[in-house]
């Protein structure tokens, strides 16, 4: 990436609504695809999975976001009783990183939106 | 400032308003969720006017053509008719100009619209019977000028309605049908793809229909592909047409496969829908249409996508999302 972008946000810079659309569809096939944590993507819709992943793809890029924690807590809590994990939330940000370096996006930007999803580890494990 | 109608009243929209507020507003029950044309939770269908191309981002093709939208994106720029998905019902008279077997265990039967009717084929229509019991089947035919349906009506042991059809229904009767429905159908557009097509059964139905709309209505240029899956020979009942049209159009390529014994070369034994994705382990650019037994589709979506094919390029019998 070239020129100064310091006035842009995070999500202008990273492409706004195109880029997450380019992303989800990699994030979840990575995801669907890593045996650590494609059993908890078992018997799901995958058209509604996918609007999700796009939905949380949208926040951690810093875009709109118009769930709430208690959200994530309640949607992750069934997952939590099946053994769901630090270890599976780390693998879930490495395959989001992944994403956007295949995307191309600077280790810099993408550190700020593992910055971002990192907010939603304590929701999402529900503690 | 327009007018939203839905169901039996009208409301105003106020200054920018979009169609989910000023349902919400009106104290509508209607459900959303992100309120951001993310999640599509708002699906609406407009049953007039084309809705703002704005309101259908990240939609299906097949969604958009049929005037679907997301409420929470939607500022209408005119008056707009509106109704929840699937909630539209009204019914059709037909009559039943023909019916005969295609083998054992499948009916075809040929239906004649007594008014003009809208449909692709492959989508799907319920059939209902005088008292009431209803069955949902999808279009083997391409559109006509005579209004007509065709379906292939597998006959189940203790099926209520399709030993009705079997035993009683003759040509002459009528029967009433719902407008069609559901997004597995062609899409026009890009000729060049390469379509993947999965049935087993009688999922060959919507399948037929879209290879037909295909080759034949828009000329579709790239490859077509059609797997047919069976336990046996007898249920691959319509191996002869579909050979015939592989004579036709080069582009078409039809592999009957069978689950049980194989005593002829022309068969590849295995189940239908893991001979196709190990022939194409690449499916990038390609478009895939899975239609039958709702454990082979939810499996083959899955694979499908793993191998590269688009969620919004998967295309499935809608019967299993309804669940009748």
């Amino acid at each position: 990436m070239t020129g100064t972008t310091t006035n842009a946000t995070l999500f202008e810079q990273l492409g706004g609504e195109a880029a997450v659309n380019a992303a989800v569809d990699i994030f979840y096939r990575k995801v669907l695809a890593d045996y650590r944590i494609n059993r908890f993507f078992d018997g799901v819709d995958m058209d509604t999975q996918a609007a999700k992943q796009k939905a949380f793809l949208t926040m951690a890029f810093g875009g709109p976001a118009n769930y709430s924690g208690q959200d994530m807590r309640n949607g992750h809590a069934k997952l939590v009783k099946m053994g769901l994990d630090d270890s599976h939330f780390d693998a879930v940000v490495e395959n989001l990183a992944a994403t956007l370096t295949e995307l191309g996006v600077s280790a810099e930007l993408i550190g700020q939106v593992a910055a971002i999803a990192e907010t939603t580890r304590a929701d999402v494990l529900g503690k | 400032m327009t007018r939203i109608k839905f169901g039996e009243q009208t409301f105003e929209t106020e200054n920018n308003e979009t169609v989910l507020n000023t349902l919400l507003r009106n104290n509508m029950q209607v459900p959303y969720g992100c309120k951001a044309g993310v999640c599509q939770c708002c699906l609406m269908r407009s049953l007039d006017n084309a809705p703002p191309e704005k309101s259908q981002i990240g939609l299906k093709d097949t969604q958009k053509n049929q005037d679907y939208f997301l409420a929470c994106l939607c500022e209408p720029e005119n008056d707009m008719s509106v109704s929840l998905p699937n909630t539209e019902i009204s019914w059709l008279d037909a009559e039943v100009i023909e019916k005969k077997n295609l083998s054992t265990n499948v009916i075809f039967l040929k239906l004649k619209s007594k008014e003009p009717l809208a449909f692709f084929a492959g989508q799907f229509v319920n059939l209902r019977r005088d008292d009431g019991v209803i069955r949902s089947y999808s279009i083997a035919n391409i559109h006509n000028a005579e209004h007509e349906l065709e379906f292939h009506i597998r006959i189940l042991p203790n099926g209520q309605f399709s030993r009705w059809v079997a035993d009683e229904l003759t040509v002459g009767m009528t029967l009433s049908f719902s407008h069609a429905q559901g997004d597995c159908h062609y899409v026009e557009g890009k000729t060049e793809q390469s379509l993947l097509l999965i049935g087993t059964g009688t999922g060959l139905a919507p399948l037929y229909g879209i290879i037909r709309d295909a080759l034949s209505t828009h000329k579709h240029q790239g490859e077509i592909h059609l797997f047919h899956g069976s336990h046996d020979a007898s249920g691959l009942y319509l191996e002869d047409k579909l050979t015939t049209l592989t004579q036709i159009y080069p582009n078409f390529h039809y592999t009957p496969c069978l689950s049980g014994e194989v005593n002829d070369e022309k068969y590849t034994q295995g189940r239908a829908n893991d001979i196709a994705l190990q022939k194409f382990p690449k499916l990038d650019g390609w478009r895939v249409y899975l239609c039958g037994r709702p454990e082979m589709v939810l499996h083959s979506k899955r694979t499908a996508y793993l191998q590269g094919a688009s969620l919004k390029e998967i295309y499935v019998d809608a019967h299993l999302l309804i669940k009748i």
